[in-house]
């Protein structure tokens, strides 16, 4: 901030001290509506943003005023007797978004780095230009893919598997039904791999290679120079990523409602049918007409809006930290 | 330029004055609500628009929007499988009428098991889908159904996530036939479904999706999904006794039934669980909705001519597509009530 004000002021100077350029009234007059332009242009946003937000909370006011803390904390949601509760589309909202993350992370980590150290040129190309095509497909393919042909092939295949030799835990317990809260997740993971190896690949790309040369002259391995050299050196461009990954898949709708099986209910295990924020609006919204059930689906809007909201200003926050700790190096 | 410019700008305003007569003596009417009768209404509306030029738009956009739509007064006529009930008719001054019914089946997804081969009662029925049965196995199937080998397995219910008519029927006899359901569950266009392993979907098409999908499921659909998609379905047991499959046969013998003349105003009558040796069980119809005082006499009128037209005209295309009509007493029950709807103080039919 300092700089920017000490830079600031020689332009200032600068101006001070140039030749005044021949205005005539027009080119003014110009000027400021352009000016006026581009202002209003970029105050859109902001203003569209909190306008947003106003009338999502106007609108789920009735419903925050009946149930209060309940509306967080419940999972019931019964439209027959008219109460309402957020708890299992939250749940299923963070957990498979958090599923898709635990996978997506390190594969996009582990792409990005075969395409950028190790892979020839020719195979990184063409690689790498289908990860990023998979970016390009409709996320409601991805949910008939995932229900018609992924989700039998979890359920007679996968499900299975994990049932016979992890199902003492909760989370690989119950029937394989092929949809739910893994299948999900995995879809999840699968659309936001492209975003997130492709960002992870730059960000390897701008590694200096006189930084990583040294650490190899000084007998590192392949494995060493990465873990040490390359992963700490991207690490602000990396969470970026990740961030950018994180805040798809919170609110990603049309291929998750194909695939969680919509059911309002909290269960630990993973392969149990879940539901998230998204999906029940998509599901609900058109056809609710009781004014206290759509206050309340207004009111899960409101919820999924602050989260994402919140992991932004987290992820702009880190960033920022991050940038100042580690950009000694950049 | 500005000649290019002018040349345009009188071929517009002609264009315009010639084109605004032809506008107006095609008139547009609009609809909206329930998806169950949608494919029929539409083409009702095609050949009706081929034989008289009066175009009906219909939306199929679900029985709570159509709901929602008319008493904005957002659309010309609404749709809906849940009739209102009289007091909220009077209160939003609206009239109300049925169309054509159908009937709801239950479609299953288990290993060597074709359509009509499981048979089921009620209660059974209602307690799969309350999670109480959740083996194919169980013994209250196997009661019902002595011949068939049933797997070993879990029962997934898959149900429709949107408020949807075919819930309201499937619930109503659900209710009817278990009291256990009444308490627990209730009658709605959407409830909270109590079964352990319950999945759902978007639309008829989203839990037929899902039942091809999830081996092991039990669901319901209208019955032209049931065919269209070739999903096995469910033989129920009815108030006689009989086991009976889903057919148009079955409908209009449950239909047949319904005595009409002790429906309450807007025509809401249960056609759920009726007596009679080939009745289905699951059987409903679907309303239409519009206001009592009509702003447009001309548009008031032709809404009328086209369900009358399409109560004489249209009953083979009904059955074509699964619908059972509407009797002809039922007929001359519903014109009589158009009686009440005016357009500025005068009655707009016959």
């Amino acid at each position: 901030m300092k700089d920017l004000a000490v830079s600031d002021k020689t332009t200032a100077e600068g101006v001070v001290g140039a030749v005044p350029l021949p205005q005539t009234a027009a080119t003014a007059l110009g000027d400021r509506v352009f000016r006026g332009l581009t202002a209003v242009a970029a105050l859109l946003v902001p203003a569209i943003i909190l306008a947003i937000g106003l009338d999502l909370l106007l609108t789920s006011y009735p419903a925050l005023a009946t149930f209060g803390p309940r509306f967080l904390l419940s999972q019931e949601w019964n439209p027959v007797t008219q109460e309402f509760g957020a708890a299992s589309s939250i749940y299923g909202t963070i957990m498979s978004t958090l599923v898709a993350m635990l996978i997506a992370l390190p594969l996009s980590l582990a792409i990005a780095l075969f395409l950028v150290e190790l892979a020839p040129p020719r195979v990184s190309q063409v690689v790498g230009t289908m990860i990023e095509l998979l970016a390009a497909i409709p996320s409601i393919i991805y949910g008939m893919w995932g229900l018609f042909v992924f989700a039998p092939l979890m359920a007679t295949y996968v499900q299975p598997f994990l049932g016979k030799y992890l199902g003492f835990l909760p989370l690989f317990s119950g029937p394989p039904l092929g949809i739910g809260m893994l299948t999900a997740g995995l879809i999840l993971a699968i659309m936001i791999l492209p975003f997130m190896s492709a960002i992870a690949r730059d960000v390897f790309a701008l590694v200096p290679n006189v930084v990583k040369e040294s650490a190899y002259g000084l007998g590192a391995t392949t494995w060493e120079v990465t873990y040490k050299v390359t992963i700490p050196y991207g690490l602000v461009g990396l969470l970026g990523a990740m961030f950018l990954g994180l805040g798809r898949a919170l609110g990603e709708t049309m291929a998750v409602t194909f695939v969680i099986g919509n059911a309002k209910r909290i269960s630990l295990s993973l392969f149990a049918p879940g539901n998230t924020i998204a999906s029940t609006l998509a599901n609900e919204f058109s056809e609710a007409t009781e004014p206290l059930y759509v206050s309340s689906l207004v009111a899960l809007g409101l919820v999924l809006y602050l989260v994402t909201f919140l992991v932004q200003v987290v992820a702009q926050w880190l960033l920022r930290r991050m940038y100042r700790a580690w950009s000694v190096g950049l | 330029m500005v000649k290019l410019w002018k040349t345009l700008g009188l071929t517009v305003v002609v264009l315009a004055l010639t084109a605004a007569p032809v506008l107006a003596q095609q008139a547009i009417i609009n609809g909206a609500g329930a998806s169950f009768p949608y494919p029929l209404y539409s083409q009702w509306a095609h050949k009706y628009q081929q034989l008289t030029g009066v175009k009906i738009n219909y939306q199929s956009i679900g029985s709570g929007g159509g709901i929602a739509q008319i008493k904005a007064k957002t659309v010309d006529f609404g749709g809906t499988d849940e009739p209102l009930t009289p007091e909220d008719l009077d209160k939003s001054g609206l009239i109300q009428f049925p169309t054509v019914m159908g009937g709801v089946v239950p479609i299953i997804n288990v290993e060597g098991i074709k359509s009509g081969e499981l048979k089921l009662d009620g209660i059974t029925l209602a307690h799969i889908f309350l999670g109480i049965v959740n083996k194919w196995d169980d013994p209250a199937i196997k009661k019902l159904n002595p011949d068939l080998k049933l797997p070993s397995q879990a029962i997934t219910v898959a149900h429709r996530t949107d408020g949807s008519g075919t819930t309201f029927i499937f619930t109503s006899y659900l209710a009817a036939v278990s009291p256990e359901w009444k308490n627990k569950v209730g009658v709605g266009k959407a409830v909270k479904w109590p079964a352990e392993n319950s999945i759902g979907g978007k639309g008829n098409e989203g839990v037929a999706g899902q039942v091809k999908a999830v081996k092991g499921s039990i669901g319901y659909v209208e019955y032209a999904y049931a065919l269209q998609n070739q999903i096995p379905y469910v033989k129920l047991q009815n108030r006689a006794g009989k086991f009976v499959a889903p057919s148009i046969d079955s409908f209009q013998a449950a239909a047949a039934n319904a005595d009409w003349t002790k429906a309450p105003k807007g025509f809401a009558l249960s056609l759920i669980d009726q007596p009679g040796e080939n009745s289905w069980p699951i059987v409903g119809a679907t309303y239409i909705m519009m206001h009592v005082e009509q702003p447009d006499a001309k548009k008031g009128k032709e809404i009328l001519k086209f369900f009358d037209w399409a109560f004489k005209h249209g009953g083979e295309m009904a059955k074509a597509l699964h619908y059972v009509p509407m009797p002809e007493k039922v007929i001359t029950m519903v014109e009589n009530s158009w009686k009440e709807v005016k357009s500025g103080g005068k009655p707009l039919w016959p």
